[in-house]
């Protein structure tokens, strides 16, 4: 636990004083989310429809930016080996990096998606919906995501095949996801496609953070 | 018994066999130096030692106990210093130690590891602001933070001047004075004092099949 803890304090440490990367991802939310508007026009009623499927599209692509720091700054300065070798066990390192991944990209996010949804015009019912669902698919995203940063280790080009490798497995999340924030705008109840998506993070917790343990033992092999 | 021993180690790399048939065996204040050409595996070895990359052939145990049953155990007991130096150019000196020393059980004062190398006055520095020879002693610092029985070197004198060598060589004294063990891959000539080798080159294989039908 206390190697989880500075595992997750370094990072946050690094991230912080390397702030570009964060702030490069909220301003690629925002620019991207300012797009639609001007390619589909400002018509508000239509705005509204299309609101939470293009703040989730947006966020999906704006985390898939960040992962190939997520393991790749330490496998070439060579912490990942240091990270094998140590007493404590790899797959509570990848979580500890894993939630500092999140804290770092998804939390921003869910911070910042309000105001982009003002932005776009979501009903005001959904901004709290919108907020958590974005909470928690972030961090189904971090997580499914390291086990594909961890997959294409050592690649070249490794942006793009984690893109193809990862994107097709977050389409349930954007499905549900958009399904809570629609369900709740449109007065439905939205408890089922919310346990859907809390139970998908649920799978995630336990098993990527131990594939990709695996994953980075070979890969450093 | 504290001893550190392989049988019949064999290391393959892609689909060359780099060394085949390779034993050793460590007791307490012994000393290893793994010397070779370029390319004839004492990094391999040294990784292979270390359980980063399991022998495609052969068995390593700590304590009587293989390394391939349960590696935690001996994780405890060993320091790893690898060819990247693992220092995380935006942190300070001391918060890189700090982080390396929190990862393991039991520490050591992380001050007096600094002023050994003689980092003391740089220990609020960025890590980035250095150059590579104090890199390599902020790497090297690292193995005196933490109490470990086993040091697993990989040409630990790179870029380090004659007076952090010889703190070094010190060090590494005072470990195996007090019953530790060290693992050297080095083509420098050693200070050491009695100490084994392993000529990697007697250990490659010389299959010419293999070659043959790729060249």
């Amino acid at each position: 636990m206390r190697g989880f803890c500075a595992l997750v304090r370094v990072d946050l440490r690094i991230a912080t004083r390397e702030m570009s990367d964060s702030i490069a991802i909220i301003l690629f939310l925002g620019i991207a989310a300012c797009l639609f508007p001007l390619g589909l026009g400002p018509e508000p009623n239509m705005l509204t429809r299309i609101a939470p499927g293009i703040l989730w599209v947006t966020a999906l692509f704006a985390t898939m930016l960040s992962f190939d720091r997520l393991f790749h700054a330490d496998y070439q300065d060579g912490t990942l080996e240091i990270l094998i070798v140590s007493p404590q066990t790899l797959w509570v390192s990848a979580l500890a990096k894993i939630t500092a991944h999140w804290l770092t990209t998804g939390l921003p996010l869910v911070v910042v998606s309000p105001f982009i949804a003002v932005m776009l015009h979501l009903d005001p019912d959904g901004y709290v919906v919108l907020a958590t669902t974005l909470a928690l698919g972030t961090a189904i995203i971090s997580l499914i995501g390291a086990l594909g940063a961890a997959l294409t280790l050592g690649s070249r080009r490794s942006g793009v095949l984690l893109s193809v490798l990862v994107l097709p497995l977050l389409v349930p999340v954007l499905i549900f996801g958009v399904g809570t924030v629609e369900a709740t705008i449109q007065g439905y109840a939205v408890t089922q496609p919310f346990l859907i998506l809390a139970a998908i993070f649920l799978i995630c917790l336990v098993s990527c953070p131990w594939s990709c343990s695996r994953v980075l033992r070979s890969a450093i092999d | 018994m504290d001893h550190f021993t392989g049988t019949g180690l064999t290391c393959v790399r892609g689909d060359r066999i780099i060394f085949t048939g390779l034993n050793f065996t460590l007791s307490p204040g012994d000393a290893l130096v793994l010397s070779g050409p370029n390319g004839s595996g004492k990094t391999s070895l040294l990784r292979v030692m270390a359980g980063l990359s399991p022998p495609r052939a052969g068995i390593i145990k700590w304590r009587g106990q293989s390394l391939a049953d349960d590696p935690v155990p001996f994780f405890n007991d060993i320091h790893y210093l690898g060819h990247e130096n693992a220092v995380k150019p935006a942190l300070s000196v001391r918060e890189n130690l700090d982080f390396y020393s929190s990862l393991r059980p039991s520490q050591y004062d992380v001050e007096a590891a600094l002023s050994t190398l003689g980092l003391s006055k740089f220990s609020n520095l960025p890590a980035r602001l250095l150059s590579a020879g104090q890199t390599r002693r902020v790497a090297l610092s690292r193995i005196l933070c933490s109490p470990a029985s086993i040091w697993l070197l990989d040409e630990p004198f790179v870029s380090l001047d004659q007076d952090s060598a010889v703190i070094v060589y010190k060090e590494i004294t005072k470990h195996r004075t007090n019953g530790g063990m060290v693992v050297i891959s080095t083509n420098a000539p050693l200070e050491l004092t009695n100490f084994k080798t392993i000529n990697l080159e007697t250990f490659a294989y010389c299959d010419t099949t293999i070659w043959g039908d790729r060249i």
